[in-house]
């Protein structure tokens, strides 16, 4: 196992690298001169010359890229050219509330893809399955954008039992609060979180319901099951003990997948129910052409979708050996 | 006599019986013919001129005069929407060609001459794979711009690599098989190997992906205009037709419901036709990779 680590971290670094140029590498893609394209129509010689000497234009870009490099090393991302606060900071700053709601998105979709999954395959060709099956295939062809609009019609617009919009107290201080006897606080934070976390965890859900599906149906063929019935085990046991823990298997390899998915959707749903995470913050970097915060938000993207990665493939290989021996 | 058995497999998913069995492949075939048939013909099927006002109409519900109703200037839905076909599906087209182009190009070059090649190209696709998709298309539009290139541009960039991981493993199963190692003894060069014996095996599970990554794309292009980072107003594209519904989305909201439900079918088919597709041409790997959309 520890060689696996060791592979898989090594493995890690040329990625990494490579994530940095190209980041780097954006900059390079702005045709004429990048600092008069960032800065618009509005822009004056000065602030022109300014910003050339802030995002070290003047500079050949082998010399730029190594000092992004070493800047990076101390944590340093830059300064956003519109807000001007650091690029590290802002994204700091932004990746609470993100975080927050894809991973209770992420927990969302694994307990409604593997309710479903397991039911359909329970009740292979039945009006279940068929439903199950249907709810996928909606799932997946659904624009997450749609359904959060569609969500927050019925259950804020029309209902009025959810609000449209906003975050509450962000989840680990509502959750202090509702334990130090103020549950409204914690209740407040989950009304905001519900119809944004359904949103983005349909397309996973969907995805893990086929998966979880043709996995079961696959496992409940298996010799070891006939084996286990053989016994005489009951088959809720059968299901659950036997079939379900080899099921899961792809599942986790899929959660490691997913993450970026929802990392990327995050910032429709964001966009939509004004969550003040980093993907609303992508769309306002983006509209600006605020390059450096671009970079920065892009980068911790990226990091989050690579750490997240080596976690699951870790996790898996230590669910099997075959991973890694293999 | 692999290739033969190959293409004898072929043969058989390709009988007209096999396909009309298959109710997701033919159901997927109707809806993904109705969306081209109405991008081809477009200025037949449109009742209204794109950019056609009725003020006296404004906000009309749907009715005989307008099938899905009117916008806020009159302008008719369903007519938008047939030429907003037009987009998504050239964007759609562009993007899932390039993307297969070169994903193809690189996981047969990588799954064939493997080595420090192979090594060297997957890492190039690691990296790409390590940004969320979506993202990358914006910060790629937000340094070229928009239009219809740019876009298409961007996303080829965050899909050609599923075409190169998926045709890099199809290759290297592919380049073991008999044929393949007969072309090696007879002299035959590595660029003739893999363009004439390996690609017409492994067109399977590109053909699959590519219907498959028509609905992503169209998908992407629309969450692209609906953000405001696609072709600019006055184009009929869909997401921004939805986008621009929820300003009235309290009292008129049919605008971005109709437009998200035909963004909704089109994927639906393209889907539900790569779906059926790759159950004709390999059922196993179906249900294999059924989660790894």
């Amino acid at each position: 196992m520890t060689a696996y680590i060791a592979r898989r971290l090594l493995l890690l670094i040329p990625t990494a690298l490579g994530i940095v140029v190209l980041t780097f590498g954006l900059l390079l893609l702005i045709p004429g001169d990048p600092a008069a394209v960032l800065l618009g129509e509005n822009s004056t010689p000065e602030s022109i010359a300014r910003l050339r000497q802030s995002l070290g234009l003047d500079d050949p870009w082998y010399i730029r890229l190594w000092d992004y490099f070493r800047a990076l090393l101390t944590g340093d991302m830059g300064t956003s050219i519109f807000q001007g606060q650091p690029v590290t900071e802002i994204v700091f700053g932004r990746l609470g509330a993100t975080f927050e709601l894809a991973i209770v998105s992420l927990i969302l979709s694994v307990i409604i893809g593997m309710t479903l999954g397991v039911l359909a395959a329970m009740k292979q060709g039945s009006l279940i399955d068929s439903a199950a099956m249907l709810f996928a295939q909606l799932g997946i062809s659904m624009p997450i954008y749609w359904l959060g609009l569609l969500l927050m019609l019925a259950f804020a617009v029309i209902l009025g039992w959810l609000p449209a919009i906003g975050r509450g107290e962000p989840l680990p201080e509502a959750i202090a609060a509702a334990l130090s006897g103020r549950p409204q606080v914690l209740m407040d934070s989950l009304s905001h979180l519900v119809l944004p976390a359904l949103a983005l965890a349909a397309n996973t859900a969907a995805i893990i319901s086929r998966l979880v599906r043709t996995s079961m149906l696959e496992v409940l063929r298996e010799d070891f099951v006939r084996t286990a019935y053989a016994k005489g085990l009951r088959r809720p046991r059968v299901v659950i003990r036997h079939a379900l823990r080899n099921a899961l298997l792809p599942v986790i390899s899929v959660i490691g997948l997913r993450f970026g998915a929802l990392l990327g959707g995050a910032v429709l749903v964001e966009s939509i129910f004004a969550w003040p995470g980093l993907g609303q913050l992508t769309i306002t970097a983006i509209s600006q052409r605020d390059l450096p915060l671009i970079q920065g938000i892009i980068l911790t993207f990226a990091i989050i979708y690579a750490l997240v990665n080596l976690v699951v493939d870790l996790l898996y290989a230590a669910v099997d050996p075959r991973v890694r021996l293999g | 006599m692999q290739r033969l058995t190959r293409a004898s497999g072929w043969g058989e998913a390709m009988r007209v019986p096999a396909i009309l069995r298959n109710s997701s492949l033919v159901l997927g075939a109707v809806i993904t013919l109705f969306i081209v048939f109405c991008a081809l013909f477009a200025p037949y099927i449109a009742t209204y001129g794109v950019n056609e006002m009725d003020m006296r109409n404004r906000f009309a519900g749907p009715s005989l005069q307008h099938w899905l109703g009117t916008d806020n200037f009159g302008r008719d839905l369903w007519s938008r929407l047939v030429f907003g076909a037009r987009v998504s599906l050239s964007v759609g087209l562009i993007s899932v060609g390039g993307a297969a182009l070169i994903g193809t190009t690189v996981g047969l070059v990588a799954g064939y001459l493997r080595g420090w090649v192979d090594l060297l190209l997957m890492r190039i696709t690691d990296i790409f794979l390590g940004f969320p998709a979506i993202v990358l298309a914006l910060a790629l539009i937000a340094v070229l711009g928009p239009g219809i290139f740019n876009i298409s541009l961007a996303l080829i960039a965050v899909f050609w690599t599923e075409y190169a991981r998926v045709v890099r493993s199809t290759t290297l199963v592919l380049r073991e098989q008999n044929y393949v190692q007969a072309a090696q003894a007879l002299g035959a060069s590595p660029l003739r190997i893999i363009f004439r014996e390996i690609l017409p095996n492994a067109l399977g599970p590109i053909i699959v992906l590519a219907s498959l990554g028509l609905g992503t794309a169209i998908i992407a292009e629309s969450a692209l205009s609906f953000l405001g980072f696609g072709l600019p107003p006055p184009t009929p594209t869909w997401g921004w037709t939805l986008a621009y519904g929820t300003r009235f989305i309290r009292d008129e909201p049919w605008l971005s419901i109709i437009s998200g439900a035909t963004i909704m079918i089109t994927v639906l088919g393209f889907n539900l036709f790569g779906d059926g597709l790759r159950d004709i041409l390999d059922p196993r790997q179906l249900t294999r990779s059924a989660g790894k959309k």
